[in-house]
């Protein structure tokens, strides 16, 4: 529980930490949280040669609403999630994520960014990113790029990143009018790795059908899937119980799960359709002004 | 006690805050690792990743490079000095170091010590060892089957099988079987746990060569037992041996062993000449430290048409590990398993148990109840359940038609144990009469009708606790006696000292208790201490809730002693005779003269300043308490859980707790050991468990696989008493600490098994994860 000796830098500017990251030539991680770097660490599962800690860079916290997007700064730590009254009324889904994550000493701690950026099939946030449609913004030595979430997920623990860019921002599409989301795990224990978890973003149209539909699962895969086919059974169509649980259904062949302490394949499966249903159904109420 | 007269400060039955808790709250508490001596060094362990493989090679120079690594011990350093191996509490032996084999996954294979932590796990890390993998053995039924490798080839058996133990009437028994009306037999499965306490072990040895000194600082449940284990295996003289058992941060059980650190850490401390402290990380904890249940149980029990048991079964299966380092008694190797016919009058009753070696780390300790209580309770409470199941009876019905009456006691089981009091019954309907368990029917029926999952689950237990009578009782040949001195200072305060050690439960106040309560004097002036063999009386520890039945004696016995002599002394200083004078009221009274009276304070000045012409000076007591019996505490535990049909995921809903341990101390203690041992309780029933693949790897090897509950999960606990003291303790106590782990896992699986009944369910293996639900929802048609 003793990680090998490494050095510890604490920059004061996106600038400094990239230099660094650059000088380390992808042998240095960034610091955030902590709460997933620091086990790997102690297990010597990560050796890192430095850790970068961006925890002392000003306005890298920050949950606001800014032109098309809602806007989360990469250090904003999952707590503060919790506490905002913004996304409470306008992106429940991200107040229902945090909820679910752990306890509170780890989510005073542990980050946005860092959730996002860790690329454990376990974490939360990703599938909600992923239902949302969001993007992450990356400072490296080239400049700021921007990523959809979508194409970030490579493999476990392995995401579109490069090892000397830093996550800065996370941005989701501005919440509209009936609009309405949800998400939901199952674990074993609190703070234990999900058995399986569902995100799901509805927005309605005028008539009340599916104008646009995200879903997404955790835990019953390599990485937070996207479930393609779940949106797709929806898009366009009338979402009575009939419809939501049809589509649910389809996130049985979505999921990738294996067998595991967490469960054998088959209870996963099923529980990424069950969990899709009700995370669904929680998302048309909140779309419909309920919930 | 008149009802007039003011009780004293803090005596028995008073709900006062802990002593101890000062200094923990505070985060002022003295653990093994909060000790520091001056040049000071510390020990790291390499440990093997295989289950069973040969060492072909240890390549030391690359740990020795690393800088502030000093020396690294090997099987070959301490096998020339005849400490490869040392001999376990159950007649077996176990490797300190291996000099060739290795036979679990995280095993001991070499100790680093270094001038600092992290240069000992830099060494340990660079410390390259070359392996060649052995056949793996696992499942200990497989280890009995002809042609299994064997394990242990050092052992002039060449089989996998350790011992055989029986007890009860077999013949008898069969007979009881052949002529039963109703059988029902069921086979259950306790899975490996592990005690997982807050602080790890650890140990800091210390050999002063200049006076032939050596103290160690360890983390251990029985100081005094460890030092003669320490002066009868190395020869030292035992009046140089000194064994320090600091604050604890939990025991239950894992802290009885003698674990290759600890022994590393004083060879260590040889060869350098330094202080050194081993201090355990959490994996190395739950990987290697000794572990708890792991039975095979088959078990039927016979019983007639209208419900009335009979006779009972059992054929068990225990999984030891490489070798049987048990912490039992030496006459009990399956311990107290045959408390199994718990609550019941069984006419007839037969347990056998034989014990295998399999490529896992050794233990079979006793978590958290007094040796293999909690698998025996488990056992009987599920096969009563399993009986009202296939009788069509209402558990609760079925147990009070049972129950031993409370005018049976003392009562003898079918299996010799003589329970000293108990009032099942009693403990039964108060429960029910709580919970609402009518109401509770009633709704489950409703709710059967809509095809919600709701179960109710009764648990009524027996303990045996206390070990134990000399007659019975020993460890090693030592006797499990325990001890109390106390002394009275001359202004009325007093100092007391125990064989026992706290890990947690409490004693600095609890003993505190029983003394102000036979000495008259505030609990706040008394100051308990334990656990430094240089000072305290001798006694067997803190494990088996065994320290109220016997040091808790023992502290009564010893005021009882000092009352003796302070009665003189007050006669003296009343100028009566002592035969006129009477201890009443928490003072000294003279006979129909009441207003005439001493304080024992009064009292203890004159024993230094004016004590009677001819009579020692001094006030103070010694007591070795022998129990004449073991104490038997039981209870009644009733838990409602709802089942998620989709999920399979259980929410317990309520969980009522009657308790009756006898004369209660400390009502607040009392139930914070209840709190603690329900959560410990829910926890193998849903959650833990450590698992080995076919190649002996570990499964749960750490907190993020080993699944201890949280808060979140632990439900509120609703608590109350019946009391029935014990007619042999001085003032009717019963152990407490262990009831409510060994009571709580079959209330929660009878209550989810009583949700599934619809789908005919009768038994799901702990613990029981939602998936082993979800599968029976899947695959079985109800009849609602
Ligand atoms: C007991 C426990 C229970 C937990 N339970 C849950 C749970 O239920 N749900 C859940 O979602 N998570 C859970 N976690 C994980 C926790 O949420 C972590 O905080 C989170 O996964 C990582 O965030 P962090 O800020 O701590 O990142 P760190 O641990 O600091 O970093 C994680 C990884 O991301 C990289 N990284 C971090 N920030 C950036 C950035 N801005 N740019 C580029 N790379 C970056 C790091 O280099 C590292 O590789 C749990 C953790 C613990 C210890």
């Amino acid at each position: 529980m003793i990680p090998p000796e490494f050095e510890y830098y604490a920059p004061h500017s996106v600038d400094e930490a990239v230099s660094l990251l650059r000088r380390f030539d992808g042998e240095a991680k960034v610091l955030a949280g902590g709460h997933s770097l620091i086990p790997l660490m102690k297990l010597r599962l990560a050796q890192p040669r430095a850790l970068v800690d961006i925890n002392r860079i000003p306005n890298l916290a920050y949950i606001r609403e800014e032109g098309g997007h809602l806007k989360i700064g990469a250090i904003t730590r999952t707590g503060e999630l919790l506490d905002s009254p913004l996304l409470r009324k306008s992106y429940p889904i991200l107040t229902d994520a945090a909820q679910e994550i752990a306890d509170p000493l780890v989510r005073n701690l542990g980050t946005v960014g860092g959730n996002v950026c860790h690329g454990d099939p376990g974490n939360d946030l990703p599938a909600c990113m992923l239902a949302l449609g969001a993007e992450v913004v990356a400072e490296g030595p080239k400049g700021p790029r921007t990523l959809a979430v979508s194409d970030f997920y490579r493999d476990t623990f392995v995401t579109a990143l490069e090892p000397t860019e830093i996550v800065v921002e996370v941005r989701i599409p501005k919440v509209r009018p009936h609009q309405g989301n949800a998400y939901h795990k199952i674990e074993k224990r609190a703070g234990d790795f999900a058995m399986a978890g569902a995100a799901a973003n509805l927005i309605l149209d005028g008539s009340g059908r599916v104008e646009s539909a995200g879903v997404a699962l955790t835990g019953v895969g390599p990485t937070a899937i996207l479930a393609r086919p779940v949106a797709g059974a929806l898009v366009g169509q009338a979402p009575d119980p009939s419809r939501l649980a049809h589509a649910a259904g389809l996130a049985e062949s979505v999921a990738e799960p294996s067998t595991d302490l967490r469960g054998p394949i088959e209870y996963k499966r099923a529980m990424a359709s069950v969990l899709t249903r009700r995370v669904l159904e929680r998302a048309l109420a909140r779309a419909k002004g309920g919930g | 006690m008149s009802a007039d007269v003011p009780r004293v400060k803090g005596g028995l039955g008073q709900s006062i805050l802990r002593k101890e808790d000062q200094r923990f709250i505070r985060g002022k508490g003295n653990y093994v690792d909060d000790i520091k001596l001056p040049g000071m060094l510390y020990l790291d362990i390499a440990r093997s990743p295989y289950a069973h493989a040969k060492i072909t090679a240890i390549h030391t120079e690359n740990t020795l490079k690393v800088p502030g690594v000093l020396a690294v011990v090997t099987g070959k350093d301490l096998e020339a000095a005849g400490l490869a191996w040392m001999p376990t509490l159950m007649s077996d032996k176990q490797m300190v170091l291996p000099t060739d084999t290795v036979m679990y996954q995280a095993q001991e294979v070499a100790a680093v010590v270094a001038d600092s932590r992290y240069a000992a796990a830099d060494g340990v890390a660079a410390l390259e060892v070359d392996y060649d993998p052995l056949p793996v053995v696992v499942d200990p039924f497989k280890a009995l089957e002809p042609g299994a490798p064997v394990i242990r080839t050092d052992r002039k058996e060449k089989s996998n099988h350790i011992w055989h133990w029986e007890t009860g009437d077999r013949a008898g028994t069969d007979a009881a079987f052949d002529g039963a009306e109703v059988q029902v037999a069921q086979d259950l499965y306790i899975p490996r746990i592990h005690v997982s306490s807050m602080e790890t072990c650890g140990c800091i040895a210390h050999m002063d060569s200049v006076n032939g000194r050596f103290t160690i600082y360890m983390t251990t449940q029985a100081p005094h037992a460890i030092r003669t284990v320490i002066a009868l295996v190395t020869g030292l003289p035992e009046q140089n041996i000194r064994v320090v058992s600091p604050d604890i941060g939990g025991g239950f059980g894992g802290k009885v062993p003698v674990y290759p650190g600890y022994v590393l850490a004083a060879v260590a401390s040889i060869k350098t000449g330094h202080p050194v402290k081993w201090i355990e990380d959490r994996s190395e904890n739950l990987q290697a430290d000794s572990f708890a249940r792991d039975y095979h149980i088959h078990a039927e029990l016979a019983a007639s048409n209208d419900g009335k048991v009979a006779a009972l079964r059992v054929k068990t299966l225990a999984d030891h590990g490489y070798t049987d380092a048990a912490a039992n008694p030496s006459k009990f190797p399956a311990g107290l398993f045959h408390i199994i016919t718990g609550s019941y009058p069984f006419a007839k009753a037969f347990v056998e148990v034989d014990a295998a070696y399999t490529n896992k780390p050794p233990g079979g300790i006793a978590y958290r109840c007094s040796f293999r209580v909690t698998e025996a309770v488990y056992t009987i409470e599920r096969m009563m359940d399993i009986l009202a199941h296939r009788l069509k009876v209402d558990p609760a019905e079925l147990r009070l038609k049972n129950f031993i009456p409370p005018e049976a006691f003392p009562f003898t089981s079918a299996l010799g144990w003589t329970y000293d009091s108990g009032n099942y019954a009693g403990a039964l309907r108060k429960a029910m009469e709580i919970i609402d368990y009518a109401g509770l029917r009633r709704e489950q029926k409703e709710k059967r009708g809509r095809g919600e999952l709701m179960g109710i689950g009764i648990s009524s237990f027996t303990e045996i606790v206390g070990a134990g009578p000399s007659s019975t009782f020993d460890i090693l040949g030592i006797k499990m006696f325990d001890s109390a001195e106390v002394r009275i200072h001359p202004t009325g305060k007093v100092i007391a000292r125990f064989g026992t050690k706290s890990q947690g439960q409490g004693h600095e106040t609890t003993y505190a208790q029983i003394l102000a309560e036979e000495l008259g004097i505030p609990a706040d002036d008394i100051r308990v201490e334990e656990g430094d063999t240089d000072t305290a009386p001798y006694g067997l520890g803190t494990y088996a809730s065994r320290s109220t039945p016997t040091a808790g004696a023992a502290a009564s016995m010893a005021a009882r002693k000092i009352r003796d002599k302070a009665r003189r002394i007050a006669a003296h200083l009343l100028e009566v005779n002592p035969d006129d004078v009477e201890w009443k009221d928490y003072a000294f009274r003279v006979k129909g003269v009441p207003a005439k009276s001493k304080t024992m304070q009064e009292v203890a000045f004159a024993a230094y300043t004016n004590h009677p012409p001819g009579m020692e000076a001094g006030l103070e007591a010694v007591d070795y308490y022998d129990p004449p019996n073991m104490t038997y505490p039981f209870g009644s535990y009733i838990c409602v859980v709802d089942i998620d049909p989709e999920t399979g995921q259980v929410k317990v809903r309520r969980f009522v707790a009657v308790d009756d341990c006898g004369t209660i101390i400390n009502p607040m203690i009392v139930d914070g050991q209840i709190h603690g041992g329900l959560t410990m309780g829910l926890a193998p029933a849903l959650y833990e468990e450590i698992q080995y693949d076919e190649s002996g790897n570990i499964h749960g090897g750490t907190f993020m696989d080993y699944l201890v509950p949280t808060a979140i999960e632990t439900p509120h606990w609703e608590t109350a008493k019946t009391v029935t003291p014990s007619p042999h303790h001085p003032i009717g106590a019963k152990g407490v600490g262990e009831s409510a782990t060994v009571g709580a896992p079959p209330a929660v699986v009878n209550a989810i098994v009583d949700a599934l009944q619809p789908y005919g369910v009768e038994h799901i293996d702990i613990p029981v994860h939602p998936w082993k639900i979800w599968q029976i929802l899947h695959t079985r048609t109800p009849t609602f």
